[in-house]
């Protein structure tokens, strides 16, 4: 059959104008075409991995920003808490700083009343005595007339001082 | 290695689909043709004779003229008033190279007339060169034919640009000038996306390397790369090229069985070239079954190494061939029926066999692809999961 017959001058030519195209095209076009391609596909791969770490680091950045968020409020409250005491501390201090003032001054001004208290009474104790002396002089002197009513009278006056 | 790929693609599906239809068609051309019409020479230009002559159409002859090789590309005209191509004849005899141009023969396939070039007279007998018979016979051809019509003549060595292989040359330069020309466009757009025709070559071939390479090779496809590419796309470049009906297609390039032989030993020489010792000793000594089976299995296998090519070489051949066998016969069936009003029949058969012809011709390259390889992929896999 015709089909089937084989043809040297085809076989032949197609064979050198084949592995020809074959060394041509994968030197000149599949080399750079393949090579294009990886890159571009090794371009995509690293743009999609860093895209994924951004918004990993974005979260991450985050998730920071969120604790320091709540340690500086926590801190905050620290702080309100503390000058909170502190000052409930002074408050107090000053309170019972006051108090024991108070109490000082009081204390100061009752003994210093009962120094009062004490000269006014010895002052008085001495204006007695003076006064009695000088009650004494008189009555001594209009009783001396009368002597047993003289005696009488000094005995009753010195009676009535020593119960002063 | 996953095969079931192959078989369960919807593509294959339709490849099966396609090859039942195209067998059915095909019984039906055998059908046809005249048991009583010889393949004579006579009867072969009467296409275009205008019915006075009452000659038996030759079907077969004509369909087998069209699809053979020829030494020139005619374009219309019937005899010495037909327009062709001419293209360079060169032959190779005894004392030395012979050239000369195919217009010498003045359209003439039947061995009537003599070139003579270098002291040597050469004929065109069915397209092929014969050196002449000194006295012509009793047909007027310098031939001498014994009683089955097989020639005795001398037959040179003929490396001539044919039809085939001025259409092998012109497709492999369009195949240069347009991925050399996507190769550049890929530097001047360097990392970005394609553009033009750069993105409608490059679904291809990332098909071809992720559907075909990938699956198929593994890790090691790289090295395989350039030449499933380069045989995809000259398969499917001259599968269509051959679908076109004038010049510069019309050559029925790869449905050229020694086009195909190349090919598939290409094919077989890389499989067995790169094949490790692993695929060596599941052909010659099969692990993991009985010595006597080892011994019975050694010699099929060792015919496998022969067949997967020789499958792949009459594959794209067939195919090819009988779907321009088929739309000639559609078209025969205007003079068979001798009716012009069977002509709006005939073409819109021959438009709807040509569809289904370009897909074929995708489905024919992915499939040499394919098994390609598969085959390559078998030889060089390193860890065997039988």
């Amino acid at each position: 059959m015709d089909l089937f017959s084989p043809s040297i001058g085809l076989i032949v030519w197609s064979t050198i104008v084949f592995l020809t195209l074959l060394f041509i095209l994968a030197k000149f076009a599949w080399k750079p075409v393949m090579a294009a391609i990886k890159e571009r596909e090794q371009f995509i791969d690293d743009a999609l991995n860093k895209a994924e770490l951004a918004t990993q680091e974005m979260a991450r950045l985050t998730a920071q920003n969120e604790d320091l968020m709540k340690q500086a409020r926590a801190e905050r409250d620290e702080i309100l808490k503390e000058a909170k005491m502190l000052k409930d501390n002074i408050v107090n201090e000053a309170k019972t700083q006051a108090q024991t003032e108070g109490t000082k001054l009081i204390e100061k001004a009752r003994i210093e009343i009962e120094n009062q208290k004490k000269a006014a009474l010895a002052e008085l104790k001495g204006q007695v005595s003076s006064l009695s002396l000088e009650i004494a002089e008189r009555v001594l002197r209009s009783q001396l007339d009368d002597k047993a009513k003289q005696q009488d009278l000094v005995a009753s006056l010195l009676k009535d001082v020593e119960l002063n | 290695m996953h095969f079931s790929h192959i078989f369960k693609s919807k593509k294959n599906l339709q490849s099966t689909f396609l090859a039942l239809f195209l067998a059915f068609f095909s019984l039906n051309v055998s059908a046809h043709p005249k048991p009583d019409a010889p393949a004579s020479a006579e009867n072969h230009g009467t296409v275009a004779s205008e019915g006075t002559k009452t000659e038996e159409f030759d079907i077969t002859a004509f369909i087998l003229h069209h699809i053979a090789d020829s030494h020139g590309f005619h374009l219309w005209g019937e005899g010495d008033n037909s327009v062709a191509v001419s293209l360079p004849v060169i032959l190779w005899i005894d004392n030395g190279l012979v050239t000369f141009m195919s217009s010498a023969f003045h359209h003439d396939d039947e061995g009537k007339h003599v070139v003579e070039k270098n002291g040597q007279r050469f004929v065109n007998y069915h397209e092929k060169i014969y050196i002449a018979s000194v006295t012509p016979n009793e047909h007027g051809e310098y031939m001498s034919l014994d009683a089955d019509h097989k020639a005795s003549n001398v037959l040179p060595l003929d490396f001539s640009i044919t039809k085939n292989v001025f259409t092998l040359i012109f497709s492999a330069i369009i195949l240069i000038i347009v991925f050399v020309g996507v190769a550049n466009s890929y530097a001047k757009r360097k990392g970005k996306s394609p553009k033009g025709f750069q993105s409608l070559i490059e679904p291809v071939i990332l098909f071809i390397r992720d559907d075909i390479a990938i699956p198929n090779l593994g890790a090691k496809y790289e090295g395989y790369m350039p030449y499933l590419l380069t045989v995809f796309f000259f398969i499917w470049f001259n599968n269509i090229l051959g679908m076109v009906p004038f010049f510069p297609g019309g050559a029925n390039l790869t449905g050229n069985i020694n086009l195909t032989l190349v090919l598939s030993v290409i094919t077989f020489l890389i499989t067995n070239v790169k094949a490790n010792g692993h695929y060596w000793k599941h052909i010659f000594w099969m692990p993991g079954v009985p010595v006597p089976m080892k011994i019975f299995l050694a010699p099929l296998e060792l015919m496998g190494v022969f067949t997967k090519p020789i499958a792949l070489m009459i594959r794209l051949f067939a195919n090819i061939t009988a779907g321009h066998i088929l739309v000639l016969a559609l078209l025969c069936l205007i003079f068979v029926f001798k009716s012009i009003f069977i002509a709006p029949v005939s073409i819109v058969f021959v438009v709807f066999i040509s569809m289904i012809e370009l897909l074929v011709g995708f489905i024919q390259a992915f499939i040499f692809t394919v098994l390609t390889a598969l085959f390559i992929g078998l030889a060089v896999q390193e860890h065997g999961e039988h």
